[in-house]
């Protein structure tokens, strides 16, 4: 691997300036995406700032605020600590399946969640770095958007980038209207809405999200909502485990007497950024919690989906994802 | 050299494995595990085209990274002796030249070694490699086998004519007819531990390796004829094999390369490939387009079997496999006919990967059994006992032993076959549809030739000593509990040493032969050992002086008179009494004619029960009984285990295992294991791994078959016969990934 500088910083602020002063460094914190690509020579810095040291792991009740009575989890939180904490297990029942869907246990022990929510799109061609990526190094053009594209995107690809984002939990995050807390060198707090804070690749799909270079994920916090008995994270994937989705739906569903009183829907392995299903989302509202309802939901919202050349599978599974998500959601989330 | 020793307590039928404690502690050495004084570190720098010319190597800033210690590549390379004088340092599978690495500028595929870095760290040399700049001129690249099966050719061997038994293409003459086309995509062997090679020269001519491969006499005599070295110059070892499948059945351009650069920086160099080069350096089971053509009569009984395939190679070897041989023994038949023949692409050379041709083969067959099951309206099971063949049909020969029924009702039973609504899309779970389905194979049960060295020691102890490796079926173990029963000895007492080419030759671990081959050579010098302490027993002073050698009794470390048990000399004072301290015996042991006047195979077969999610089309294999006919069963857990692991490896190519390649840059894209799928622990049921355990009385004097290649050959099979009985839908093209079911 190429060499590089590492620095280590005790403190948000120190790390920020760290960060802010060089525009070739990296933050290092689980490590588990960052150096895997470090290694593969896609990712090139020349320093590594390391914030392991920061205190931003606890998992605390919010108590004042905007989102007063939900629960804030910390930036360098691991991921496997997240989802057994027991508030999350009790209040966000859907935050821990869909992070416990994700990667591997030893994976999950070391990644952070901050680092989830920026974690690099795992597309083949943003892999090899002999191939062309407009991600990787713009203006090379995208090797999927003709090539192998089955894995990839089928919402809001642009002709320079149809990759995927590949997180489940941040699929989970999108549907629990989370909100991303970052703080920069200035020591301002920037709170970014989570359907905010990934991009769509458009024109610049070097850039994955709204974090700016310099800025730190300080925490995430996700309100109080009253569906935790009835929400579920399907992921369908090519094997049991260890594998990265086809498609994944984070549902939930809260009732008003036997109505629908509101549904939260997000999509994941479909789109640049977890992909949330307002449209879906807007029909349920109000009407009766019936599969046929589920079925014209979900195919109102893959509508707007266009496939590509080896994934308009993803269209046909994602409908039924939807309707089999949004059935166990409302059998209380169990398969 | 390793050496395994039982630990076990009393053993009861089964030994445990004798390295299982180093394996599981991790006190056990791969080789890349070993650190030499003063070693260095090699990385390989790949091709980035698919065809074409290197223009230029530019080497400077590479050249001037910290800790560079050489770079190697064409330009500069050191004479390779054996490969100026057509020496073969990985002998072709049929036809071509071997690759040889760093000879000239010629580029045969994506991710061929084009330059080797050696530096003081594995960091610094993984940098330096980054550093290296090649300019191509690039020609234009045929990597895909749709699109150029018209370039498809009969590989030159005799043995891949078309084959024609009683009258060809028959089938189109039936009643029933059954024509159905089946895909397997690349597969790579992806064992556990990478490929790995250090080696470190002494002087001018003598060259130590530490060596991932399934032979160490087979690497040993490429590493000579490449360097033009005397077979006592060349030491390689072999400890543990980290899972092999058939990627370490050659002696690949790495490790002549790993050879090379140590020679050059007259240093110890370490050499371990990537995963992703994994995918391009170490061979593959190649892409196979077949098709099946079946003919029957209204009752079920075959008239016609027509089995044609066109697989891949690359430009400059010919690789085959027995892809078609399976259709021309596996039913009787009195039509069959086959076609075989392979494209060459620009890519790497394909090699065997678990249960090579049959696997492939098997998968295509007895999924067209199965459809042609339904066609007729009979048990898919019924169908084949139907169809057995009770002789081989290719040679006309009586068969040495077969109990494929037997293992055909052993199956049904454990798996509940009878149960089972047979009405396709007719059963369910639930969200799920619930589906059973078999598929059969064998595999020709070879024996190979060995040499053993059995050394008694005055402690009453056993040594024996044979050059194989072990890629993980137990191979020590095995020997073990032959020893033990023949020489009649306590396995704790019995060390078995192997994994060192100066050891006597033994054989090359693949195609199933192992305890067939080396376990007769334990058996044999076992008895010659016996026979010599007979010889000094009897004429000696002892006990038994002057008993005849058929009357004496060897068992648990005594000899004893079978009429009269209490004259008994312990092993180790015969020992004692020739006055040295160890008694030495080594034989050679290998197949008679008993392949003339017999046909000897190995028979399996597999039954699976899926479930299929109704909405998402995801496959859960939720049972599995694989039942076999390998001879008598050495070792009932090791056998076992060697059985599940064909089992996981067949779940692999049912469901998940393919090797995507982007035509357009003739490169894979999901060279790693995040992305190629194999199967993992919640992928895999339980699964019954039963055996019929009857010793073939023909193959060789201890009556097993081999056990490894069949565990896999017709499994891909019964999991897509499962997958129809569940759904009604059949999939043609492996691997059965979610996607597929939904149309």
């Amino acid at each position: 691997m190429r060499p590089f500088k590492y620095s280590a910083s005790t403190t948000i602020n120190s790390a920020a300036q760290l960060l802010s002063a060089n525009p070739n460094a990296r933050i290092l914190a689980g490590g588990t995406n960052i150096l895997d690509l470090m290694k593969e020579d896609v990712e090139r810095p020349d320093e590594l700032v390391d914030i392991n040291r920061l205190n931003l792991s606890v998992v605390k009740p919010i108590t004042e605020g905007v989102n007063k009575g939900g629960i804030s989890i910390g930036g360098l939180g691991k991921n496997a600590e997240t989802a057994n904490h027991p508030l999350i297990r009790q209040n966000f029942p859907l935050l821990t399946q869909a992070i416990l869907a994700g990667a591997s246990a030893q994976i999950r022990n070391m990644a952070t969640n901050g680092g989830n929510l920026n974690q690099r799109t795992r597309c083949p061609y943003f892999y090899e770095v002999s191939m062309p990526c407009n991600k990787r190094e713009p203006g090379t053009g995208c090797g999927a958007r003709e090539g192998i594209n089955r894995m990839h995107a089928i919402f809001g690809w642009s002709e320079s980038c149809v990759a995927v984002h590949p997180s489940d939990m941040c699929v989970a995050l999108a549907a629990l209207d989370a909100v991303v807390k970052v703080q920069g060198s200035s020591g301002k707090v920037r709170s970014i809405p989570f359907a905010e804070y990934h991009r769509l690749p458009g024109e610049m799909p070097e850039k994955d999200n709204t974090l700016q270079h310099g800025e730190v994920v300080t925490s995430i916090e996700i309100p109080k909502n009253n569906f935790a008995s009835k929400s579920y994270y399907l992921k369908v994937r090519d094997r049991a485990s260890y594998a990265f989705a086809l498609v994944s739906v984070a549902a939930a569903i809260e009732m008003n007497g036997s109505g629908i009183k509101q549904a939260w829907l997000a999509l994941g392995g479909v789109a640049h950024k977890p992909w949330r299903a307002f449209e879906a989302e807007r029909f349920l509202a109000g009407k009766a919690a019936t599969a046929d309802n589920f079925r014209q939901a979900a195919e109102m919202e893959m509508k707007q989906a266009k496939a590509l050349e080896h994934n308009g599978f993803k269209i046909e599974l994602g409908t039924r994802a939807i309707v089999l998500a949004l059935t166990r959601a409302m059998n209380g989330g169990t398969a | 050299m390793a050496t395994h020793q039982y630990l076990g307590g009393q053993p009861d039928e089964a030994l445990d494995r004798v390295d299982g404690r180093q394996k599981v502690t991790g006190a056990a050495k791969y080789s890349v595990d070993d650190i030499l004084p003063g070693l260095t570190y090699a990385v390989l720098v790949e091709s980035t085209i698919a065809k074409g010319h290197i223009k230029k190597i530019d080497t400077k800033k590479a050249q001037s990274a910290p800790g560079v210690l050489a770079i190697i590549y064409h330009g500069n390379a050191p004479a390779i002796p054996g490969y100026e004088t057509g020496g073969n340092p990985a002998k072709p599978p049929t036809g071509g030249e071997p690759f040889r690495v760093f000879q000239n500028t010629q580029i045969y595929f994506a991710g061929q070694p084009i330059a080797i870095v050696i530096a003081d760290t594995y960091e610094r040399a993984i940098y330096a490699a980054t550093l290296v700049e090649t300019e191509y001129n690039k020609d234009d690249q045929r990597t895909d086998i749709e699109g150029n099966k018209d370039k498809a050719v009969v590989p030159k061997g005799p043995r891949y004519a078309d084959y024609i038994r009683g009258e060809a293409d028959a089938y189109k003459n039936s009643v029933i007819k059954i024509e159905a086309e089946y895909i397997i995509p690349v597969e790579v062997h992806n064992p556990m531990e990478l490929h790995a090679t250090t080696a470190f020269w002494d002087g001018e001519d003598k060259v130590t390796v530490f060596d991932k491969t399934q032979g160490v006499k087979s690497t040993q005599r490429s590493i000579m004829d490449a360097f033009k070295l005397k077979e006592q110059n060349v030491q390689v070892n072999t400890d543990f094999v980290g899972g092999g499948f058939g990627s370490g059945l050659r002696t690949w351009p790495h490790v002549i390369a790993a050879v090379l650069a140590a020679k050059k920086i007259n240093k110890p160099v370490k050499l371990v490939l990537t995963r992703p080069q994994m995918f391009t350096m170490v061979g593959y089971r190649p892409y196979s387009w077949q098709k099946i053509s079946l003919g029957a009569t209204r009752d079920g009984v075959l008239t016609g079997l027509t089995h044609e395939a066109i697989s891949e190679t690359s430009t400059y070897e010919e690789f085959t496999d027995r892809t078609v041989d399976i259709s021309k023994v596996m039913y009787a038949c009195p039509n069959v006919n086959t076609r075989y023949k392979i494209v060459a692409l620009d890519k790497s050379t394909p090699t065997w990967m678990r249960g090579p041709g049959e696997a492939t083969g098997a998968y295509a067959l007895e999924c067209a059994i199965d459809e042609l099951s339904y066609a007729v309206n009979l048990d898919p099971l019924e169908l084949r006992i139907r169809n057995h063949a009770d002789v081989d049909p290719v040679r006309n020969l009586p068969w040495s032993s077969k109990y494929l029924k037997e293992c055909y009702q052993k199956g049904a039973e454990a798996i509940g076959w009878n149960k089972r609504n047979p009405k396709p899309n007719s059963m369910q779970e639930g969200e799920w549809q619930l589906g059973y389905g078999m598929g059969a194979g064998n595999f020709n049960a070879n024996r190979g030739r060995a040499t053993v060295k059995a050394t008694l020691l005055a402690d009453g102890s056993l040594v024996l000593q044979s050059a194989v490796s072990d890629s993980g079926p137990g191979t020590a173990t095995t020997m073990t509990s032959i020893a033990s029963n023949v020489f009649g000895l306590s396995p704790g007492k019995i060390t078995f040493e192997l994994g060192d080419s100066s050891l006597p030759p033994g054989p090359t671990q693949g195609g199933s032969t192992t305890t067939s081959t080396l376990g007769s050579a334990v058996h044999d010098v076992c008895v010659a050992l016996q026979q010599k302490m007979a010889e000094l027993v009897t004429i000696q002073g002892s006990l038994l002086q002057g008993a005849k050698p058929e009357n004496l009794h060897f068992e648990k470390g005594y000899i004893t008179l079978k009429t009269d048990a209490s004259k008994k000399v312990a092993y180790a004072d015969v020992v004692k009494q020739t006055g040295s301290s160890q008694l030495e015996v080594t034989k050679d042991s290998q197949a008679g004619d008993e392949r003339n006047k017999y046909s000897i195979y190995s028979f399996a077969v597999h039954f699976v029960q899926v479930q299929v999610h109704r909405l998402t089309g995801v496959v859960r294999i939720k049972k599995v009984v694989t039942v076999a006919d390998a001879g008598k069963i050495i070792n009932e857990k090791t056998a076992a285990s060697q059985l599940m692991g064909g089992v996981v490896s067949g779940i692999g190519m049912a469901l998940m295992e393919d090797a995507v390649m982007d035509h357009r840059f003739g490169r894979y894209v999901n060279n790693n294991l995040a992305d190629y799928h194999v199967p993992v622990s919640a992928d895999v049921p339980d699964i019954k791994a039963l055996f019929i355990d009857k010793p073939d009385p023909f193959i060789n004097p201890i009556g097993s078959k081999g056990l490894g290649e069949i565990a896999n050959v017709g499994f891909a099979a019964a999991v897509a016969n499962a997958v129809y009985h569940a759904t009604g839908k059949r999939i043609r093209t492996l691997p059965i990934t979610p996607d597929k079911l939904l149309r």
